[in-house]
């Protein structure tokens, strides 16, 4: 018996040691050279660092890698070309598994890694989370997904972060947009909404619509809410039909809407549904009869100029797959930063130090004016750090998502 | 009016799959005393089984049909012969928390295998809408109602006028006594498993023509929804559980209506909660006495 049990405990502290070995790999990302302990002042004169961090596993996998591969590519191709005043920048990347808490573990490790940028995070949460410990430091950081206003702009304080910045627009400007679009390019006179109530971003969009329709003079007929996980939206959208609006507007996720819009056909609904830039991907999730005409605002519109072309083609030949609209901006954020990062370098700053984070800061916001960006030609920031830039219009064809027109 | 009448539909439809999903739940109730909780999963695969028939082995529809109900139908049967069957003679609660872990693992299976995001299914069903007194009605409503009202009566007939139904009658009231006379306990378990798992699939086709999606946990809140609706209409009741069915459907159609629809869920659990507490025998349920 006693032998059982010594036997028992060498086993179990045996597969301790191995879980304990799994977790620390699980940690970084496997892309990256991770577990390198803190690296001493004189490594870091040579290669500029700069973290990524998102979600790299999970639920939202879809968005960080996206995010990651697209930072990814500008980084390698700036690399390639010989780096920012022959330093070249090595990425660190991390998963923060969309939990706030493994957000700022992982951007502590990587600030006591050397970091002097920050790419990220991705999903709004996680960024203010991380935001927090960022802006005591003052660590130059560029969100290429983070949506929420909260992100950049303290409400309570009202603060505005001066070391974050975004290249993707924020929530409310998406409802704006689509009202100003309704009203201008599709005469509506009436609209009605379906929209999920307990989901920040759609609640966030939705309200801004209603506040823009207001001063448009578009009389709002209906407003129908529905939970997180319904599937079924037959009754609301029998009462949206029977108010007969000009446009129904869905500021929700692509699987809802195709869901939505499917059943909304079949209650009769015949208007235009308008969305917000969630509906990207809904063609695979209603037929092309019933999503003809459908529009909505995205932050990146696929081969709309030679550049965005390139951009296609380079991801796609490196990750096997197509870019989605979070690596478009995550390329954006990634030039951005590269391009101040230059900027601080010239000025002849030490990496890494006080006055080279501020020059970044400084050059992120008043320089990025000039380069020739993916979803906006050049960036210029607003009092609260949100990119003043253009939406693509994008319209469901025949079953496909095709780009409109810049709005 | 013709709002109500259309809103009526709507509690009419998605209340017919509500109600097949509890038949299947009242069936596994009646006869060993099991909440099968993982009975709302195999609707999920029902689901996948016919969104991989129509997308990746390109089968017409009606094949795709046949094929999930024969899939749900073998997957019931095969969970019960796995894990319910050694467990017979254990404790009701071992028999319950193996169903709560067969349901978790169908759904991590699905996330694993077809991963986490939803696959549309291909509309299965499709025709014209048919007018009825002045008012369109879309066809897979009318399908929907129309095939679970057919079902529920064939399944009365199956119970009351068949030789295996009255074994199934015989094994749900007496066990042990079924068994000296001559029944045979395991086949009439199995058979009991196939015919609620078939109409888990027959479900999971209609359930796909309103609600085109498939993802891995879909069949969670349907089965608990279900299982609201057959503990509404009298656990182990047939009639019960059809009319428990149309009634949480009726429920979250006026809940919607009303312009309350983020209560809906809500709404349902109450109903639960409010039959627990004051009718827990359910509307056509019988008292059945513990015997000591």
């Amino acid at each position: 018996m006693k032998k059982f049990l010594s036997i028992a405990l060498i086993l179990v502290l045996i597969i301790g040691c191995f879980a304990a070995c799994g977790d620390k790999n699980t940690t970084g990302d496997p892309d990256s050279e991770e577990s390198k302990p803190p690296v001493d002042d004189t490594a870091s004169d040579e290669t500029i660092k700069v973290a990524i961090i998102g979600c790299h596993t999970g639920q939202n996998a879809q968005y960080g890698l996206g995010v990651l591969n697209g930072a990814q590519l500008y980084i390698d191709q700036i690399n390639a070309s010989g780096g920012i005043n022959g330093k070249q920048i090595k990425v660190i990347a991390y998963d923060n598994k969309s939990d706030n808490q493994e957000a700022i573990n992982a951007f502590n490790r990587a600030v006591d890694e050397g970091i002097t940028a920050l790419i990220g995070d991705v999903i709004s949460a996680n960024t203010i989370a991380v935001v927090g410990e960022a802006y005591p430091l003052n660590m130059p950081m560029i969100t290429p997904s983070a949506t929420a206003a909260a992100v950049t702009y303290d409400d309570e304080t009202d603060t505005v972060y001066s070391n974050v910045f975004r290249t993707c627009f924020i929530d409310p400007f998406q409802g704006e947009k689509m009202a100003n679009y309704a009203n201008e390019k599709l005469g509506a006179k009436t609209a009605a909404i379906i929209y999920e109530t307990g989901n920040d971003y759609a609640v966030g969009v939705k309200d801004a619509f209603i506040e823009t329709c207001k001063k448009l003079g578009i009389e709002i007929v209906d407003e129908e809410g529905y939970a997180t996980g319904d599937v079924d939206f037959m009754s609301q959208l029998t009462t949206i039909n029977s108010k007969n609006p000009d446009v129904v507007f869905c500021p929700n996720y692509y699987q809802d809407n195709g869901l939505i819009i499917t059943q909304a056909r079949k209650a009769g609904i015949k208007a235009t549904f308008i969305g917000s830039d969630g509906m990207n991907g809904v063609k695979g999730y209603a037929s092309a009869a019933d999503l003809e005409g459908t529009v909505y605002c995205s932050g990146y519109a696929p081969g709309v100029t030679e550049a965005v072309k390139a951009f296609d083609e380079a991801y796609a030949a490196k990750f096997k797959t197509e870019p989605n609209m979070f690596a478009a901006t995550a390329y954006d954020a990634a030039m951005v930063l590269c391009n101040a990062l230059q900027i601080a370098e010239e000025a002849g700053l030490k990496t890494g130090s006080d006055e080279y984070k501020q020059a970044v800061i400084d050059a992120i916001r008043d320089k990025s004016a000039d380069l020739e960006c993916i979803t906006s030609s050049g960036y210029t920031f607003d009092e609260r750090n949100n990119p003043v830039k253009n939406a693509f219009i994008m319209k469901l064809v025949g079953g496909d998502e095709v780009y409109v027109e810049t709005y | 009016m013709s709002l109500v009448i259309s809103q009526l539909i709507n509690g009419l439809q998605s209340g017919s799959i509500y109600a097949l999903v509890a038949l299947g739940y009242s069936m596994v109730y009646g006869i060993i005393m099991l909440l099968n909780f993982a009975h709302g999963d195999i609707i999920m695969v029902g689901a996948y089984v016919a969104w991989l028939a129509m997308v990746h082995l390109a089968l017409s529809p009606i094949l795709a049909i046949i094929l999930a109900i024969i899939a749900c139908t073998l997957l019931g049967v095969i969970i019960e012969k796995v894990a319910y069957t050694p467990l017979r003679s254990s404790p009701r609660l071992s028999l319950l928390i193996t169903a709560i872990g067969i349901s978790f693992l169908l759904e991590n299976l699905a996330q694993l295998i077809f991963k986490a995001d939803a696959k549309r299914v291909p509309p299965l069903i499709t025709g014209p809408s048919i007018n009825i007194a002045g008012q369109y009605v879309d066809f897979t409503a009318i399908i929907t109602i129309v095939v679970s009202v057919i079902s529920m009566i064939l399944l009365t007939f199956l119970v009351r006028k068949t030789k295996m139904g009255k074994a199934m009658r015989a094994v749900s009231e007496d066990m042990v006594t079924a068994q000296l006379m001559g029944i045979n306990l395991n086949s009439t378990i199995s058979f009991t498993f196939a015919v609620g798992s078939a109409l888990a699939g027959i479900g999971s086709i209609l359930y796909c023509c309103t609600y085109p999606q498939a993802s891995p946990t879909m069949g969670s809140m349907l089965g608990l929804k279900a299982f609201v609706a057959a503990v509404l209409g009298g656990i182990g009741s047939l009639p019960g559980a059809m009319i428990g069915g149309f009634c949480i459907g009726l429920a979250e159609a006026f809940v919607s209506a009303v312009g309350l629809s983020v209560w809906k869920d809500g709404v349902v659990f109450a109903i639960l909660i409010i039959v627990l507490i004051f009718k827990p025998t359910g509307i056509l349920g019988k008292v059945i006495n513990e015997k000591v």
